[in-house]
């Protein structure tokens, strides 16, 4: 019997890519792997940035420098900052979602340069792995991530040049990334999708990654000044030789204050792309989110001399940082609000999504309000520097980013995996995180008004009770990671099939397999003209399922 | 008959604000105040206390309500309402924080200025540190008259790894503790040797960076007596939490009593 032997199809021709598992871990130019990569990478990384910690929280239990050396402790506190942002929230937020959503919602088959993405990504592992050897072959750098000079200079050289390196290595990755992002969301839409047509995410990312392009090249400058002042006794930065170390301070925040913006309006997107959906509502004023999103890149830009207020700043400089500081409460205000209406009259589906973005809400607005005092310089005169600011940026990029981070992996996991995450272990993560959270961060902003700086290994003994509260809410954080870990490789191996659009969404990565097949969809990219289309018409609501005060304040 | 909303609402309204102003009123998260500025700072922190407790109610009491009033009840399968935006609502929650950050950017360069942040650093001042250049700090508060800003008492702070070193020219006295006397106005000259530093007395609300290369004049009047801590809030080294060190404010005839006990030349006549 003859047979005729059908056309050998592209799946069993030899590939370029590998397949399967092992795609993980190769030079994929695929975005949705190289996402994948950057968020299974950057939670490793956030597991040892929370393991160091644990370490800080350990020494802070007692009030006595007894856990560890003083030198390995600044050494952890450095290693903590760096990994947290550099390679968990910064990679995670832009890299790991921008890739894998990104050219979905702007309806390409990939981004616009997907080898320079796989670079991008593949610059992370090295930077993150020898910023962690560093520890255990010479010790790591010990000036804090801020790594001001002179102390930058005056500490063991090989442990501040490797991080200076590996900082370089990171910033180049994510300048990569930035220009990957903006060309692909200007220039790879699909045809016919208008700009004032994308989801929130896009915008969100249009904007981070232009503060990403304009300042990170400034960052690289400064340590590669830093660099020559630390190996080759240059004096750019060094008082001894004539430099002046308050420049460095100037460079440095002009990169780091946009890089909170860097964390955090990435979430922003992510959070408007979240609650439309579990909501059922239309994102309330997208055209004012638009513009918000843009006026904060615009002010971010502006504002880094808040954290010099006590460094010997002009008075002239001090108010122009405090107002322009402040207003940035106004644009990012309208998002909140914004949410707020989006929520008000929906058909809220309180999932593990959900509730961390209402938690994100709540720990975001507690970040913001201080965020506010600490623009004004006479307010921020006596809690610079202490566990109050501490407390504060916590607030901002732990309550604000990584509740985002965990809220996103609940909303895009099914697609990611073609299976859901048992609510149930969710949610319980999310109310430990959240209790945790708020025990271990809350009691700091007293820590710090009463006279607790931040950075120290031993402190007054008056502030050891609050101190251990701190460490038993650090400790239910960590315990907390626990049901997420256990419920996303639980879920991937028997988690109960999540099918094409589990949540009826109707932005585009909804509209394909799930998981999505290479090149994201079989035949033409959907034009989705409408990614917040969600909700009835006030004429057509469905009168049996409304009460008449539904009715009454929807103004009928 | 159900109650108007808008009524209620008005209510909810009125008792957030009033119960923010009691909670700024009379919830004191502060450490006692031991300066002449320390009451002003406070002054501000209850201000900002006060805005802050009634948007942050607000916002999660609103939240809150939201998720329990339009959660998803078992048999709910529609949608929730289209509604896009309301440009009017969106112009008003604009315009308010605007408002209320542009008022509260004012006070605080009022509560600053109060403070003596915004005096142009005095330059009667350049006599006793010399010809150097003055990079900030702030100058003593606007409560003094100039007669006695004339009788500021002078104090060379070196801060190095790890402690602060007091001298006082007047009496060449060298301490490790600062003695200041209650109610007399102390200009501080600050230099560091190595890293910066930064010197922080919480009692007084009160900090300074401390920077190599950049002499700093910091100016305040004590008027609690007591012992405060001083603190370094700048990471400088492996001993930086070890960095601490005691300002002790005396009645001034104690003072002078301390001052003319140590001072090298007996020249008590310290004014």
């Amino acid at each position: 019997m003859t047979v005729a032997i059908p056309p050998q199809t592209s799946s069993s021709s030899p590939r370029l890519q590998p397949t399967g598992w092992l795609r993980y871990f190769s030079f994929s130019v695929d975005h949705k792997v190289i996402g994948l990569q950057y968020l299974v990478c950057g939670f490793l990384f956030y597991l040892i940035g929370g393991a160091l910690a644990g370490a800080i929280r350990t020494e802070l239990a007692s009030p006595v420098s007894d856990f560890m050396a003083r030198d390995v402790y600044n050494q952890v506190l450095t290693l903590h900052g760096t990994v947290m942002i550099f390679l968990w929230i910064v990679p995670v937020v832009n890299g790991a979602f921008g890739n894998y959503l990104i050219p979905f919602y702007v309806g390409a088959r990939d981004m616009a340069f997907p080898r320079l993405n796989a670079v991008a990504f593949w610059l992370i592992p090295p930077a993150g792995l020898m910023l962690i050897t560093s520890y255990f072959l010479t010790g790591a750098a010990q000036s804090g991530w801020t790594a001001y000079p002179p102390l930058s200079i005056t500490t063991p050289a090989t442990g501040q040049i490797i991080w200076i390196l590996s900082v370089l290595l990171l910033g180049g990755s994510s300048i990569f990334g930035g220009i990957n992002f903006i060309a692909t969301i200007l220039k790879l839409r699909r045809p016919g999708l208008k700009l004032m047509q994308l989801p929130m995410y896009c915008w969100a990312m249009l904007g981070t990654s232009i503060l990403v392009v304009l300042s990170t090249p400034v960052l690289a400058g400064t340590l590669v000044l830093l660099s020559f002042d630390i190996v080759a006794h240059t004096g750019f930065f060094n008082p001894t030789l004539g430099g002046n170390v308050v420049v460095y301070q100037h460079l440095f925040w002009f990169y780091s204050h946009p890089a909170v913006y860097i964390m955090v309006l990435p979430a922003f997107g992510l959070v408007s792309e979240i609650l439309p959906v579990h909501a059922r509502k239309p994102l309330f004023g997208y055209v004012t989110m638009v513009y918000s999103i843009m006026a904060i890149v615009v002010l971010g830009l502006v504002v880094w001399a808040h954290h010099m207020f006590t460094s010997g700043t002009p008075p002239w400089m001090r108010l122009f940082f405090t107002i322009a500081t402040a207003f940035i409460a106004v644009p990012t205000g309208i998002k909140f609000f914004n949410w707020l209406a989006t929520l008000w009259g929906g058909r809220i589906t309180l999932n593990s999504a959900m509730l961390f973005s209402c938690g994100f809400i709540v720990n975001f607005v507690l970040g913001g309000i201080t965020g506010v005092a600490l623009a004004q310089v006479p307010f921020d005169i006596h809690v610079h520097d202490t566990y109050f600011v501490v407390a504060h940026f916590h607030y901002i990029v732990f309550g604000g980013s990584v509740f985002v981070i965990f809220a996103s992996v609940y909303h895009w996991y099914p697609k990611f995996t073609g299976r859901m995450l048992n609510e149930d272990l969710g949610r319980l993560h999310c109310a430990l995180t959240f209790i945790g959270f708020n025990l271990c961060f809350g009691p700091q902003h007293w820590l710090g008004l009463n006279g607790m700086p931040r950075r120290v290994a031993e402190y007054d003994p008056q502030f050891t009770l609050i101190n251990q509260i701190s460490s038993v809410g650090a400790l239910l954080m960590a315990i907390s990671t626990l049901p997420f870990l256990w419920n996303v490789v639980q879920s991937a191996l028997s988690g109960k099939p999540a099918g094409d659009n589990p949540w009826n969404a109707l932005t585009p990565e909804w509209l394909t397999s799930s998981p999505p097949p290479v090149e994201n969809w079989i035949g033409e990219a959907p034009l989705v003209e409408e990614p917040y289309g969600y909700g009835v018409p006030m004429d057509q609501l469905d009168l049996t399922a409304t009460s008449g005060r539904d009715l009454w304040s929807s103004g009928k | 008959m159900q109650i108007p909303s808008a009524i209620v609402t008005l209510v909810i309204g009125m008792l957030l604000a009033l119960g923010g102003l009691w909670i700024g009123q009379n919830i004191n998260l502060l450490p006692i105040d031991a300066s002449v500025n320390a009451p002003i700072y406070d002054e501000l922190f209850q201000v900002l206390f006060t805005i802050g407790t009634i948007l942050f109610v607000g916002i999660v009491g609103l939240l809150v309500y939201s998720l329990i009033r339009f959660r998803r009840r078992s048999g709910q399968l529609g949608d929730g309402i289209a509604i896009e935006g309301n440009l009017p609502l969106e112009i008003f929650w604009t315009a308010v924080p605007a408002v209320v950050v542009l008022f509260v950017g004012l006070y605080s360069y009022d509560i600053y200025d109060r403070m003596g942040g915004m005096v142009p650093l005095a330059h009667d001042h350049m006599a006793v540190s010399g010809e150097e250049r003055i990079w900030g700090g702030i100058s003593s508060g606007s409560t003094l008259t100039d007669n006695t800003a004339a009788t500021a008492l002078p104090i060379d702070v070196t801060a190095m790894q790890f402690a602060f070193l007091f001298h006082y020219p007047e009496g060449d006295i060298t301490a490790g503790e600062l003695h200041v006397p209650a109610n007399r106005p102390v200009t501080l000259h600050m230099e560091a040797k190595d890293v910066i530093h930064a010197f922080w007395v919480p009692e007084f609300r009160l900090k300074q960076d401390v920077i190599p290369g950049q002499p700093t004049q910091l100016s305040f009047t004590a008027t609690r007596p007591g012992r405060y801590p001083i603190v370094c809030a700048e990471l400088c080294g492996p001993y930086h939490g070890g960095m601490r060190s005691t300002v002790v404010v005396d009645e001034p005839d104690e003072w002078d009593a301390w001052f003319s006990s140590n001072a090298k030349t007996e020249d008590t006549t310290t004014t």
